[in-house]
């Protein structure tokens, strides 16, 4: 066999190595990340620390929660996650629902296709969705961050493709027994695709939890930024001014250490749900991509 | 005849009964379709009403309807307006090299670790790798700000520590370039790799097992096998990331850019940002903003169209 010769070992434990290196290197940043926020603030702010804190503190994490706009954005992130999360699913299933049906059965259904298609290629663009926000009256609020991105296109085909792998014997079956379609939806068609809904809703998590543009754009005041556009200002852009803190926090929120714990904080949740993420994505992804 | 009149009155009944279970049950697929089909319009297809600001010398205080015509103007001054030039040739260099690196670093990593045997290392390998695409450019942008910082972050510590002087990665237009394209790998290419596993998993061992007779190393199986097994989905990747030419991330460029790379590192959308929002030149930032969309609309489909084929791919 091939891997029994000598140079195939040789190119075995080369790429190993390298393999391993390299996956490593990956999260190395993430680690160097960790160790600065538990670091006391010395050595990391003469750059010292590498890999493990030097002088173990949790000071940095303390000063973070001690800062309220920070707590606000978190309950922000928290409430726009969720709540988008539940109606992106909602709207994702009745929409996918109707379209995986066949155009015989279903007459019009092209034509929504075609409707909802046409909205991935072809965009208004930034100024237009920003006025309209504007006109909506929906600036500084919630809804603002939920409602433009409540359909997702993409996870409806995703959807409407696992849909169509199911039996048809089973839809067919629910209608004789006098099933509507809301019925079949809900009893048939969703206990089945649990595993797709649970992937796509993860996907939809991560999503809105990284999500920091709108929040950016459509919230004048700090108090409702997610937490992504709360660490977009003072963390990437630096600017402190749109913080009201007395001259002393607004010390202890630039220093190296609460910025690396801020920015650890804001990547906890996908690290948290990551383990589940990473169970079902594979699959999640293969499912939706395979048709017939 | 007789059986024809018997039955023709029946089958008309039921294809009528038929017909009108038919509408009432299609009444409730309509209904079911109600929320989104209105949040498309909503928030698709009128803002895409809203260019027409492109047109005009839209006033805030004036309104769509109340604003002055101005035809092609805004589209005129797009090729006259110095910058525009130079940031479009930015976001095509930097979209064309992360492209590039974006299909080769998974391509390569797919085969290497398909050489693995051990199932333990392949998981955890995958596992570290993949991690970075779920998390945002913002938390990216925080980690590359420290471990990139001239005054000794990381990287320069290291550089340093090589002989080197430190880098001012961010700060020097080449330099950003780099940076964003290596970055975008770090993030994705892990990620990317699913879609070849997938190919390499479809691979039918019969092939391998006929080489290993006719005495082929793995080298040669690699190259006869394994990677002409890949090309299919690599043609078809390649053809669909001609959508994305114009693309260059904006959310990557706006949290690592600062005005020292704007010569080098400005691209299309993040013009449109600083120019639409920041400067309120909202009419000029649509233009440019729709004159992207227009070329990429038309690439996406001509990519598509070809990515049908010449591999047969459909996406719906």
């Amino acid at each position: 066999m091939y891997y029994k010769t000598k140079g195939y070992r040789i190119f075995s434990i080369a790429n190993y190595t390298f393999l391993g290196i390299l996956s490593i290197l990956c999260i190395l940043p993430i680690i160097h990340i960790l160790a600065v926020s538990f670091s006391s603030m010395a050595p990391a702010s003469s750059n010292l620390v590498t890999f493990w804190p030097i002088g173990f503190t949790t000071d940095a994490y303390v000063k973070t929660f001690g800062n309220s706009n920070f707590i606000n954005s978190l309950i922000v992130s928290l409430k726009r996650t969720v709540i988008a999360t539940i109606i992106g699913m909602v709207i994702m299933l009745i929409t996918a629902f109707p379209l995986s049906k066949e155009d015989i059965s279903f007459k019009g259904r092209s034509l929504y296709t075609w409707f909802f298609v046409f909205t991935i290629l072809f965009s208004g663009g930034l100024i237009p969705s920003y006025i309209l926000i504007q006109k909506l009256g929906l600036m500084n609020t919630i809804w603002a961050l939920i409602l433009p991105g409540a359909l997702s296109v993409w996870n409806v085909i995703l959807m409407m493709n696992f849909f169509r792998g199911l039996p048809k014997e089973l839809e067919e079956a629910a209608y004789l027994d006098g099933a509507g379609h809301i019925k079949t939806l809900i009893l048939v068609y969703v206990p089945l695709s649990l595993p797709a809904i649970a992937t796509l809703s993860l996907f939809t998590m991560v999503y809105q939890w990284n999500s920091w543009f709108d929040g950016m754009i459509y919230m004048s005041d700090i108090k409702n930024y997610p937490l992504a556009s709360l660490l977009q200002t003072i963390i990437v852009q630096q600017d402190l001014s749109k913080i009201n803190v007395d001259p002393s926090m607004l010390e202890n929120i630039s220093q190296r250490t609460v910025r690396a714990a801020q920015i650890f904080i804001g990547a906890l949740p996908i690290l948290m749900v990551y383990p589940f993420l990473q169970r079902f994505f594979v699959k999640g992804i293969v499912i939706g991509a395979v048709k017939e | 005849m007789k059986e024809h009149t018997l039955e023709t009155p029946h089958k008309r009944r039921s294809t009528r009964v038929k017909q009108r279970w038919n509408m009432q049950r299609n009444w409730t697929l309509h209904m079911m379709l109600v929320p989104a089909v209105l949040l498309a319009l909503v928030f698709q297809y009128i803002p895409m009403g809203g260019i027409v600001i492109a047109f005009q010398d839209f006033k805030p205080y004036l309104g769509f309807s109340e604003s002055t015509w101005v035809g092609w103007d805004n589209f005129r001054y797009l090729f006259l307006y110095p910058d525009v030039g130079q940031v479009i040739w930015n976001t095509l260099v930097i979209a064309f090299f992360k492209i590039i690196a974006g299909l080769f670093a998974p391509f390569l990593f797919a085969i290497l670790l398909n050489e693995v045997r051990l199932t333990a290392f392949k998981r955890v390998s995958q596992t570290l790798v993949y991690l970075p695409h779920f998390l945002s450019w913002v938390i990216l942008g925080g980690i590359l700000l420290d471990i990139l910082s001239p005054q000794g972050g990381m990287v320069n510590q290291l550089v340093v520590a090589f002989g080197g002087e430190p880098i001012f990665f961010l700060g020097d237009g080449t330099w950003f370039r780099i940076t964003l394209i290596l970055s975008d790998v770090w993030k994705e290419f892990g990620f990317g790799t699913i879609v070849f596993l997938a190919s390499l998993s479809g691979i039918n061992p019969a092939l391998y097992e006929a080489a290993e007779v006719d005495g082929a190393n793995r080298f040669k199986q690699t190259l006869h096998i394994t990677i002409p097994a890949l090309m299919p989905i690599t043609i078809v990747l390649m053809t669909l990331s001609i959508g994305n030419i114009l693309n260059a991330g904006f959310d990557q460029v706006f949290n690592l850019y600062n005005p020292l790379v704007y010569d080098k590192g400005d691209i299309i959308d993040t013009f449109v940002y600083r120019l639409g929002i920041l400067n309120g030149k909202m009419s000029f930032a649509t233009a440019v903003g729709l004159f992207k969309s227009v070329v990429a609309t038309i690439l996406i489909v001509i990519s598509y169209r070809m990515a049908y084929k010449l591999a047969n791919y459909r996406v719906f």
